[in-house]
């Protein structure tokens, strides 16, 4: 009795613990996410997304360049990024999954995913921006490029490693070549889940600073030249918030809350793709 | 199975006149790596015919049964040595095409394994790859081939729902509409009903008596009821050899070996 009863108080105190540890964590999330409520919500209006940045002093403006210049590094990324990643995943789950290649490229994979996006940034930098003369929206869009692929080769090989073998066994049973195979029935069984992935790159890097400061640099003026530095989003919330300017920092806390609500839309979508996939 | 051999059902005749050997294995032996699964086995499947292979877990039946289309290519580490011919043709050795070899021999496995797309697509699928058909006549080959597998009134309203949307019983039949559909003439059956209710099973057992008319079939089981229901000849395994090949009805009634007897009186496996 006295064992049943000393089991019933510990488990009240894990209980209590583990509580108290998930409140802790989330009450700063529901902070921050409140304070950029708070502060960009005030200065949501039409000039944000049909003005350019603002010099100093100045009362108007918006980020409708750096809200372009995003929108297009971020695409040419996921451009070059996704059949990349999306054909080493392949290969690494379908063509290659005994190979020793392929326990050499996941392991090089792994520490790519990890890898400081400042680290990118200056490798790019070094290939792409020091020898051909000068900042550009392809630089930032490869340096961002290479921080998508990782990302989409973990998910593309994980989601096809899911699809079972049976439905592979099954089509070529059929007498379905490979290439079909893989095409046609294991893309399909593992769609959600690579789309997740993808969606998840997205959201990961529309929020890269790092990579796009010696790559892409900024542009105070309106451009959709991508052989030209290219303003985005991160970038001029990160210069905004060095200013003085009242004008520029409000910008900055409604740029934080535009990134951070299309993050969160992408999230919420992702997940609901894959609640999909696993049922 | 509590059932003594006395109460097996009775399995069906076979037909007066010669058989033609369909499938000839010979001297076969297979290698999980360095594992030696199969023991040199030699074994007939004739035209026509319904062949059982029956067995305790992991004496190799499956094994035998998935060199025959050569599934085990699918794998590194795994190899067969010997002989299998079909229509006098050894389809082991290199010079085979896989795809066109396992487009001739079907298979339908222990579970049921729809693709994910829709009924029809799931029988079309296969058939594309091999034949340039008009709509009119591959809704024909998809129609035939779920009446074939006695699937037809079932879908026939909902074929643009996804397969998975099916009960198990008809995912199976479906499996087996869509082997069909690819016109083989052999149909490896590899423990088709191990995850079907008695209902289902039986439904696919009947559909085996029927197909008997027009393919040569062989069948894994671990049922020995629906081995002596379903099948003319038995394969006995055990431990990676043939222990005994004869007329279903000789091995339930009167086996030469002792291993065969306790096996079918269930007094191991």
């Amino acid at each position: 009795m006295s064992l049943y009863a000393a089991r019933k108080r510990s488990n009240r105190i894990a209980m209590g613990l583990c509580t108290v540890a998930a409140v802790f964590g989330i009450v700063w999330l529901v902070l921050i996410l409140a304070v950029l409520v708070w502060e960009g919500v005030s200065g949501l209006s039409w000039r944000v997304f049909t003005e350019i940045t603002p010099s100093m002093g100045s009362t108007t403006g918006g980020l409708l360049n750096a809200i372009v210049g995003s929108l297009m590094m971020v695409f040419f990324a996921v451009l070059i990024g996704t059949p990349l990643g999306l054909l080493a995943g392949t290969y690494m789950a379908e063509y290659g999954r005994y190979e020793k290649l392929t326990h050499v490229v996941r392991f090089i994979n792994d520490i790519l995913l990890s890898a400081p996006s400042i680290v990118i940034g200056l490798f790019i930098y070094e290939i792409l921006v020091a020898p051909f003369g000068g900042f550009s929206g392809w630089a930032g869009s490869a340096a961002l490029a290479v921080i998508v692929i990782p990302v989409v080769v973990r998910t593309t090989e994980d989601m096809l490693l899911l699809v079972p073998g049976q439905l592979r066994e099954a089509a070529a049973a059929l007498g379905l070549p490979r290439s079909v195979i893989i095409k046609q029935v294991a893309y399909k069984a593992a769609l959600a889940g690579i789309v997740t992935g993808i969606l998840l790159a997205v959201a990961r890097i529309s929020g890269e600073t790092a990579p796009l400061l010696f790559t892409a640099l900024s542009n105070n003026f309106f451009s959709t030249s991508m052989t030209q530095p290219i303003a985005s989003l991160p970038v001029v919330i990160y210069n905004f918030t060095k200013t003085p300017d009242e004008n520029m920092q409000q910008l900055a806390w409604t740029g934080a809350l535009l990134i951070t609500f299309a993050v969160l839309v992408m999230s919420i979508i992702a997940r609901a793709l894959s609640t999909r996939m696993k049922k | 199975m509590s059932t003594g051999t006395n109460r097996q059902p009775a399995s069906p005749a076979i037909p007066a006149g010669p058989l033609t050997e369909k499938v000839s294995v010979r001297n076969l032996k297979f290698y999980y790596g360095n594992n030696l699964a199969l023991k040199s086995i030699d074994l007939p499947l004739y035209d026509r015919i319904v062949t059982a292979f029956i067995g305790p877990s992991g004496c190799g039946k499956s094994t035998l049964l998935r060199v025959l289309n050569r599934m085990y290519d699918l794998y590194p580490g795994q190899h067969a040595e010997g002989e299998v011919l079909i229509d006098g043709r050894n389809v082991l050795g290199p010079d085979q095409d896989v795809n066109a070899l396992r487009a001739k021999v079907g298979m339908v496995f222990q579970k049921p394994t729809p693709f994910p797309m829709s009924i029809y697509d799931n029988i079309a699928f296969g058939v594309r790859l091999y034949e340039k058909l008009g709509k009119s006549e591959m809704d024909e080959r998809v129609e035939s081939s779920l009446r074939r597998a006695a699937l037809w009134n079932e879908v026939k309203d909902k074929l643009n729902a996804s397969g998975q949307s099916l009960s198990g019983g008809q995912q199976q039949r479906l499996c087996i509409a869509r082997t069909v559909a690819v016109k083989p003439e052999v149909i490896l059956f590899d423990e088709p009903c191990s995850a079907l209710d008695p209902i289902s099973t039986s439904k696919v057992e009947e559909l085996i008596d029927e197909l008997r008319a027009d393919y040569t079939i062989a069948i894994v089981t671990h049922n020995m009821q629906q081995a002596a229901r379903v099948s003319q000849f038995t394969a006995f395994m055990y431990l990676g050899e043939l222990v005994e090949f004869a007329e279903t009805a000789k091995i339930f009634t009167a086996p030469s070996d002792k291993r065969t007897q306790d096996y079918i009186t269930g007094r191991f496996g």
